[in-house]
């Protein structure tokens, strides 16, 4: 009887240690010389495989990296930090990263900008955009149903008023929202430049005018107000700041009758009390 | 030549692992949802199931009758499988890397594929009835097994590819549609039983 146990757990333990040490061997005789950079660039990343690096997750971002197939700054939401990181890693200069944060550019909220039909559907800003646009007045404004906010991985983005809001603190610029949005509203700006035209309007000014209280109506106030020339139009209707001229003086905001240029500082504190 | 035929369709067809046995039925719906995955799943399988019916063949022939320990079959099993796949998959990293990168994370999942150890403890059940079942023997109906299992696999696959695009009451979406479509999948492959006597 205690024969028996003792040959079974001796062969059992035998061909554990017998498989176990021929894995050892093979392990070692096997060996692929990974790639030490790898895994230590691997460590410095987010490693929330968001995959706006345009590869599958931080692994394949990792190799690329080392491999040289990608920038050292590629990854837009570790940012600069990580791509010094990286850089000290592999031994390479990274330029300044710019900081980009996603910005709404509509500010048409349900106080501000009415509706042309009310919308029961499902609460998809997609789905609504396909019947004849979306229920706002605007061709062009925020739909408010939240296909950013449901995009977003790091919870940047808040439905403030009917208005897709961008906590510009938690934004990682990963892109995502950019393109869940329908409307095409949400653009990545550098950090740096503080004002923004939240408008998207390519109506005439005249029909802005009429639908929305905080649309850009294209009176070029602002084209003429600002000293660094930051600010041309497009299609001549819509105003637009050249984050890279812009020097943050503040003149266009002054300037706009519509209130459609605003500096994204006060306009977080706004929301913040607003959202309570 | 003709036993050769009768081994490999029965084991693909008349005793298909997935759908007349049910064994290996999480792989089934897990790798399923898409043809590309399916095929990678299944050449690993492929790959694994061939090579542990020869080992575990010889373990069983070789170490466990000798000793008398026919009963430790199915702990032993394991212990084989689970060091060679990590044993390939070591080998495989090295020696052929697309091969490796192809097979991807399945390869570790086989591990634990319950079709694989069926594969093994099937073998020892036939190698007790028909005397001495040959090595040969052995291989072929591993192979043939991890074949219908492949062909399972890409079957449900096409089935859920197109499932994707059909309207599917709510209640049903997602997996409860998928067990149904595997359950009628599996009765047709019922209508093969009896195919050879």
């Amino acid at each position: 009887m205690l024969t028996e146990v003792i040959v079974a757990v001796a062969v059992l333990g035998g061909m554990g240690l017998l498989f176990g040490l021929g894995l050892a061997y093979t392990s070692r005789r096997f060996a692929v010389e990974a790639e030490e950079r790898v895994a230590m660039i691997r460590q410095v990343l987010p490693g929330a495989n968001c995959g706006a690096c345009g590869l599958s997750g931080c692994d394949a971002f990792a190799e690329a990296v080392a491999a040289g197939k990608c920038p050292v700054d590629g990854c837009p939401v570790g940012g600069q930090k990580t791509a010094t990181e990286i850089a000290r890693i592999l031994g390479v200069e990274s330029k300044d990263v710019k900081r980009l944060v996603a910005r709404v550019k509509c500010a048409g909220g349900n106080s501000r900008c009415g509706t042309k039909y009310k919308y029961n559907g499902i609460a998809s800003c997609r789905a609504a955009a396909s019947l004849y646009g979306g229920q706002k007045s605007c061709f062009y404004g925020c739909l408010g149903l939240g296909d950013c906010v449901r995009a977003c991985q790091f919870e940047a983005i808040k439905i403030i008023d009917g208005v897709a809001v961008v906590d510009e603190n938690k934004c990682t610029s990963c892109g995502k929202c950019v393109k869940a949005c329908p409307k095409n509203l949400i653009e990545l700006i550098p950090e740096s430049c503080r004002f923004t035209v939240y408008c998207s309007s390519l109506d005439r000014g005249a029909l802005v005018r009429k639908i929305c209280s905080v649309g850009c109506i294209g009176c070029r106030l602002c084209v003429r107000s600002c000293p660094r020339k930051a600010i041309s139009m497009v299609k001549e209707v819509l105003a637009r700041i050249d984050p890279d001229l812009c020097d943050n003086c503040g003149e266009c905001e002054k300037v706009c009758p519509t209130h459609s240029i605003r500096c994204s500082d006060t306009l977080a504190l706004e929301n913040k009390s607003q959202a309570g | 030549m003709k036993e050769i035929l009768v081994i490999i369709l029965s084991a693909v067809l008349v005793e298909n692992f997935v759908l007349v046995k049910f064994l290996g039925i999480c792989p089934f719906l897990g790798v399923s949802k898409r043809l590309s995955t399916a095929l990678g799943m299944s050449g690993a399988v492929i790959f694994v199931m061939t090579i542990t019916s020869v080992v575990t063949w010889a373990v069983y022939r070789y170490f466990l009758v000798p000793l008398g320990l026919e009963y430790l079959e199915t702990i032993a099993f394991i212990l084989v499988i689970a060091a060679l796949v990590q044993f390939v998959e070591t080998v495989l990293k090295k020696t052929v890397p697309p091969l490796y990168r192809a097979l991807g994370i399945y390869l570790p999942l086989i591990t634990t594929n319950c079709a694989v150890l069926g594969v093994a403890l099937l073998n020892i059940q036939k190698y007790n009835v028909f005397e001495k079942l040959s090595l040969a023997k052995s291989t072929l109906y591993g192979f043939g097994a991890s074949l219908g299992f492949s062909m399972a696999l890409v079957i449900f696959s096409g089935v859920r590819e197109r499932m994707e695009k059909a309207d599917i009451p709510e209640a049903l979406k997602g997996f409860p549609i998928a067990l149904i479509a595997a359950g009628l999948v599996s009765m047709s492959f019922f209508g093969f039983q009896g195919l050879f006597r």
